[in-house]
C-alpha cells in the first residue's frame, strides 16, 4: 500500500515538470501566439504601429526585396544615434541625413537639406546656415522642421553618444532661427568633419528623442520608430529585419524618386553557405557577403552580376593595411619597413586568395574615389611595388646581416616577426600565409598567428600612453570610403597616441609632429578647396612614402552580388553608378537611390 | 523519501553552485578584453567620443567593478533572473535573446528525445525476438547511430532540401511570413521544424534501437528467464519480464545521453540556420559574446538538472528496488 502512494507522488510529481515544460514549449512554438507581431528579441517596447503600415502576413515576392550580408546577429536597436549597432536600414531607410555623398562622382545631393552643401557658409566661413527642406513629414504625420535639426545637433553633446561635434569639431552653437533655418556657429571649424557629418548623421525626431536624451540614450531601441525615409519599420526577429515602404516619402514628390520594392527583406547572415544557397537559388536579390570564387558564381548561368562584369567584379571599400609596430626593433626603422613593404607580393594575396575580386592598393593607403588626390609623380618616385631583389639590397645597405638565409637585426640578434589577424578570417588567414612567404624570400622571417578577435585587439591596444602596444605585424582595414581623405590620415598619424580599450587611432605608435599639423591643416580646408586639399595631402604622401609608418596592402572590396531573377537594372560600371551596398553608412552615400532605379522583372508567360 | 530527496536536492544544488561558477569564470579569464572588441567594431567614432563609449559599454556590462564584486553581483542579479547584457544583441538583456530561442530548441528537443527513445525501444524490442527485423534494424542502427547529427543533417538538407525540394532549406519560418495564427503559418513552420526534427531523431533512434535489442538478448539469456522457461512459463511472460529489465539501463542511459542530445542539437540547427539556442550559442561565440555564452551554459545547466532530476523521479516508479532503497531497506 506504501509503496503504491509513493509511486503515485512520483508519477504525479513527473507529470507536473512534464506538463510545464510542454506548456512553455508549446505555447511559445508559435511566438505569434505571445509576442503579436513583434516575435523573439524585438522588445516590447513597440509603440502603436501607424496607422498606415499595411497588415499582411505574406509578402509578395515580386514586392519584395530579399538583402543580406550587413546584419551579423539579431537585430536589436532601431535607434539611429548608435550607429555602430542599429539594424540594416535604420539609417538611410528610415532616417535620412542633410546631405547625400556620393564617392563615385564626389557630389554632396541635397536631401533633407536643400542648397549646395558650399553655399551654407558664411563669408568669414565660421557660420554655417542649413536650409532645412520643407514639406518633408515624419512618417506619423507631423511636420519635418529645424527644430529637429537642431535638436539632433544639440544631442551630440551628449557624451554617450561618442562625438566630437562640439570638441574639435568646432560647433559652439546651433539654434533654429526659423521653421526651416538653422544657423550653426563655429570657432576654428573643422570642415572635413561638418561635411561628413551633414551626411553622415542621422537626423532624428526631437518629439521622441527630446526625453531620452540622457546617459541612457542608446539603450533606447526606438523599435517601429518614426522617420522621415522611403521605409518604415515592419516587423523584427532573430534572423530577420523587414521595412515597408512609406507611401509619403517626401522626395516622390520634391525629387520625383520612387522606391520600387514594397517590402525589403534583409535577413541575418549565417553560415556562409547557407547565404550562398539562397542567393543561388534566387530567394536573396543583394547579397553584401564575402564569397570565394566569384567568377564561378558570375559564370555559373544564376543570373547574378557584379559591379564589374569581369575583373576586378567589386569596388574597393576600404584599404586592408599592414601595421607594423613602429616602437619596436626592427620595425621602428623606416628603412626596414620600407624593405618589407618591397618584400611583400600583394599581387600574390590578388589573385591567388581573391581571385581578383580586389586590386593592389597604392602605396599611399588612398582608394580609387581619392585617385585625384594621390601624387602620381611622387608616388612613382618614392612609392614601393614588390621586388624581392630590391628588397634584399635595401636591407643590406640599411645595415641588415643576413644570417642562415634569414637577416638580423643589427646587434646580430635574430629577428622573427608574428603577423596577427582574427581568427576565421579566412581571406585574411590566407593572405598572412602569402606575406610570410614572399617576405621569407628576402630573408625577413615572419610567423603568421591568428588568435580570435578580441585577442589581435589586446595585442594592439596600448594599455597607457606610455607603454607601447605588444603585437610585431598586425592587418587592419578600420577606414572605409568616405568624403574626406583626412579620415585616413586622421587614423594613420592622430597624436597624442590614443590608448586603452577605445583606441581607435595610430596602432602602429608613429609619432610625427609635422605630419600630425599638417592632418589637422587638412580638417580645416573647406572641402570645397580641392587645390588646398590636394597641396597638404601631396606633403603628408610624401611622409607616408618615406616613412611607411604603415604598408598599404590591397583594397577590401565593397562584396555585392545582385541576382537578376526577380529585380533587375542593378548598380554596375555601365549603368547605374551607385554603390551597391546595405551596410551602416552606404545608403546615404547613394545607395539608397539604387531601390529606385531596380525594376521587377515581369513574370515568365 | 525524504532523506532520498534532500540527498538528491543536495547533489543537484551542489552541482549547479559548481557549474554556475565555472560558468562565470570562463568569460573573465578569457583572453582579450571584451570591451576592446565591442569598440574595435564600431568604426568611425573620435577617440574623446570613443573613450566615453567604452566608459558606457564597461559600465553596461558590469565590467567596472572588481571581480569578488562582479561575482556577488552575477549571484544577486541570478537570484532575480538577470543574465546580465548581451554583446551580440548590442546590450540587450541577455534573457531576452535566450527566451527568443528556447521555444525552438524546445519545440525539437523534447518530441525528438521522448520519440526516438519510445520509437527506437520498441523497434530494438522486436527486433531482439524477430530474425528478419534483427538482420535489417540492427545495421540500419549502427549506421544512424555512428553517423554524426552534422552529416546526417546535411545529407537531410542536400536530398530532401535541395535537390526534392520538400522541405525548406533553413530558417524558423519563411523569410516573406510574419507570425500569425493562420494554417498557412503553422504548415510553414513545421515544414521548417521537420528536417531539424529528423535528423535529431534518425541518430537517436539508431542508438535506442541497438541499446534495447541487446539488452533484450542478454535477459533472454540470463538465468532467470532460463528458469522461467524451464518451467514452462508462457514465452509472452518471460518476454514482459525481459523488458522491463531491459528498459532500466535504457533509463540510466537517457539521463547520461542528455548532454550528449543538447550538444547534438546545437550542431543541427546551426546547419538548418534553426533560430533555437545552438545557433544563439554559434553567434555567440562567433561575435566572442561572452555574457551570452554564460547565459547559454547556465540555461543548458539547469536544462539538463532538470532532465536528470526527472530521469531520478522516474526511476522511482519503474525500479521497485529504488523505492525499497528511498526506505532504508537492502534490495
Amino acid at each position: 500500500m506504501e509503496m503504491g502512494k509513493s509511486r503515485v507522488i512520483a508519477l504525479l510529481a513527473v507529470a507536473s515538470i512534464v506538463a510545464s515544460a510542454c506548456s512553455t514549449s508549446s505555447g511559445s512554438a508559435s511566438p505569434a501566439a505571445s509576442t503579436g507581431t513583434a516575435p523573439s528579441v524585438a522588445p516590447v517596447t513597440v509603440s502603436a504601429a501607424p496607422s498606415t503600415a499595411p497588415v499582411v502576413e505574406v509578402y509578395p515576392r515580386a514586392e519584395t526585396l530579399y538583402t543580406t550580408g550587413k546584419q551579423w546577429g539579431a537585430p536589436s536597436t532601431w535607434n539611429p544615434l548608435d550607429a555602430g549597432n542599429m539594424a540594416m536600414g535604420v539609417f538611410g531607410l528610415q532616417y535620412e541625413p542633410l546631405y547625400m555623398y556620393d564617392p563615385l562622382k564626389d557630389v554632396y545631393t541635397p536631401w533633407l537639406a536643400t542648397g549646395d552643401i558650399a553655399a551654407g557658409w558664411d563669408t568669414a566661413k565660421t557660420t554655417y546656415t542649413i536650409h532645412v527642406r520643407t514639406g518633408v513629414k515624419w512618417s506619423d504625420g507631423s511636420d519635418f522642421t529645424s527644430a529637429d535639426v537642431a535638436f539632433t545637433l544639440l544631442a551630440a553633446k551628449n557624451p554617450a553618444l561618442g562625438s566630437n561635434l562640439w570638441t574639435t569639431g568646432g560647433v559652439t552653437a546651433a539654434d533654429a532661427t526659423d521653421a526651416s533655418t538653422v544657423v550653426v556657429k563655429f570657432t576654428k571649424p573643422a570642415y572635413q568633419e561638418w561635411a561628413q557629418w551633414l551626411y553622415n548623421s542621422a537626423i532624428v525626431p526631437k518629439a521622441t528623442f527630446e526625453s531620452k536624451n540622457n546617459a541612457d540614450i542608446l539603450k533606447f531601441t526606438n523599435a517601429n520608430g518614426v522617420g522621415t525615409g522611403p521605409y518604415m519599420y515592419k516587423t523584427a526577429a532573430a534572423d530577420r529585419m523587414v521595412w515597408v515602404k512609406n507611401p509619403n516619402w517626401w522626395a516622390t514628390a520634391a525629387l520625383k524618386l520612387e522606391v520600387k520594392p514594397k517590402y525589403i527583406v534583409d535577413i541575418v547572415n549565417s553560415s556562409n553557405n547557407v547565404a550562398l544557397g539562397q542567393l543561388l537559388q534566387g530567394g536573396v536579390d543583394l547579397s553584401n557577403n564575402y564569397f570565394p570564387g566569384v567568377k564561378s558564381i558570375v559564370d555559373g548561368g544564376y543570373g547574378v552580376t557584379t559591379y564589374f562584369a569581369g575583373v576586378p567584379y567589386m569596388l574597393g571599400g576600404n584599404t586592408a593595411t599592414l601595421i607594423p609596430n613602429t616602437a619596436k626593433k626592427p620595425l621602428d626603422d623606416p628603412a626596414f619597413r620600407k624593405a618589407l613593404a618591397t618584400a611583400i607580393d600583394t599581387n600574390d594575396i590578388v589573385t591567388k586568395v581573391y581571385g581578383s575580386i580586389v586590386t593592389v592598393a597604392d602605396p599611399s593607403g588612398l582608394l580609387p574615389n581619392f585617385s585625384k588626390y594621390i601624387d602620381a609623380a611622387q608616388v612613382k618616385s618614392l612609392g614601393f611595388t614588390f621586388d624581392t631583389a630590391k628588397a634584399k639590397s635595401m636591407l643590406a645597405a640599411a645595415g641588415y646581416k643576413t644570417v642562415g638565409g634569414f637577416v638580423t637585426n643589427k646587434d646580430g640578434s635574430p629577428i622573427k616577426l608574428t603577423l596577427e589577424v582574427p581568427d576565421g578570417w579566412s581571406d585574411w588567414m590566407q593572405a598572412e600565409n602569402s606575406i610570410a612567404a614572399s617576405a621569407a624570400k628576402a630573408g625577413i622571417k615572419i610567423d603568421p598567428q591568428h588568435p580570435d578577435y578580441n585577442t589581435v585587439v589586446a595585442h594592439r591596444n596600448r594599455a597607457d600612453a606610455k607603454t607601447p602596444a605588444t603585437f610585431d605585424l598586425q592587418i587592419n582595414n578600420d577606414v572605409q570610403i568616405g568624403n574626406t581623405p583626412w579620415t585616413w590620415y586622421d587614423y594613420v598619424f592622430r597624436q597624442p597616441l590614443p590608448f586603452g580599450t577605445s583606441e581607435n587611432r595610430n596602432y602602429e605608435g608613429y609619432s610625427n609632429a609635422t605630419a600630425w599639423a599638417l592632418v589637422q591643416k587638412l580638417d580645416s580646408t573647406p572641402v570645397e578647396d580641392v587645390a588646398g586639399m590636394k597641396t597638404i595631402t601631396s606633403a603628408l604622401q610624401k611622409i607616408q612614402l618615406t616613412d611607411t609608418p604603415v604598408i598599404p596592402l590591397w583594397y577590401n572590396g565593397i562584396w555585392a552580388q545582385m541576382n537578376n531573377t526577380i529585380w533587375t537594372g542593378w548598380p554596375s560600371d555601365k549603368g547605374n553608378q551607385i554603390l551597391p551596398a546595405t551596410w551602416n553608412g552606404y545608403w546615404n552615400m547613394g545607395a539608397v537611390l539604387l531601390l529606385t532605379q531596380i525594376t521587377a522583372v515581369p513574370p515568365a508567360k | 523519501m525524504r532523506r532520498y530527496f534532500g540527498r538528491k536536492l543536495l547533489t543537484y544544488t551542489l552541482t549547479f553552485f559548481i557549474a554556475a561558477t565555472i560558468d562565470w569564470m570562463i568569460p573573465r579569464f578569457m583572453p582579450g578584453d571584451p570591451v576592446a572588441g565591442l569598440m574595435a567594431k564600431q568604426g568611425g567614432l573620435s577617440p574623446e567620443g570613443a573613450a566615453a563609449l567604452a566608459q558606457y559599454y564597461n559600465n553596461l556590462f558590469g565590467l567596472n567593478h572588481s571581480l569578488p564584486e562582479q561575482f556577488v553581483a552575477f549571484w544577486t542579479s541570478l537570484a532575480q533572473g538577470d543574465l546580465g547584457r548581451s554583446i551580440y544583441v548590442h546590450g540587450r538583456p541577455v534573457t531576452e535573446a535566450i527566451m527568443g530561442a528556447v521555444p525552438y530548441t524546445l519545440a525539437l528537443l523534447v518530441p525528438a528525445i521522448l520519440l526516438s527513445w519510445w520509437a527506437g525501444n520498441s523497434f530494438g524490442a522486436l527486433a531482439a525476438r524477430r530474425k528478419w527485423l534483427d538482420n535489417t534494424v540492427l545495421p540500419v542502427g549502427y549506421i544512424l547511430t555512428a553517423t554524426p547529427y552534422m552529416w546526417l543533417g546535411l545529407m537531410l538538407a542536400f536530398i530532401l532540401g535541395f535537390s526534392l525540394r520538400i522541405f525548406p532549406l533553413s530558417g524558423g519560418y519563411g523569410f516573406d511570413l510574419e507570425p500569425a495564427l493562420t494554417w498557412r503559418f503553422f504548415t510553414d513552420l513545421v515544414a521548417h521544424w521537420m528536417m531539424p526534427f529528423l535528423s535529431l531523431f534518425m541518430v537517436m533512434f539508431g542508438g535506442w534501437a541497438i541499446g534495447m535489442r541487446n539488452m533484450i538478448i542478454y535477459e533472454l539469456e540470463s538465468d532467470y528467464s532460463r528458469y522461467l522457461e524451464a518451467l514452462g512459463a508462457p514465452q509472452g511472460l518471460i518476454r514482459k519480464y525481459a523488458f522491463r529489465n531491459a528498459m532500466l539501463p535504457q533509463i540510466t542511459g537517457l539521463a547520461l545521453q542528455l548532454g550528449v542530445i543538447v550538444a547534438g542539437s546545437l550542431v543541427t540547427e546551426i546547419v538548418f540556420s534553426y533560430p533555437g539556442i545552438g545557433s544563439l550559442l554559434f553567434n555567440a561565440i562567433k561575435s566572442e559574446d561572452y555574457f551570452l555564452l554564460q547565459g547559454i551554459f547556465l540555461f543548458i545547466i539547469v536544462g539538463t538538472l532538470l532532465a536528470n532530476f526527472i530521469v531520478d523521479l522516474v526511476y522511482i516508479v519503474v525500479d521497485p528496488r529504488t523505492r525499497v532503497g528511498m526506505r532504508g531497506g537492502t534490495a
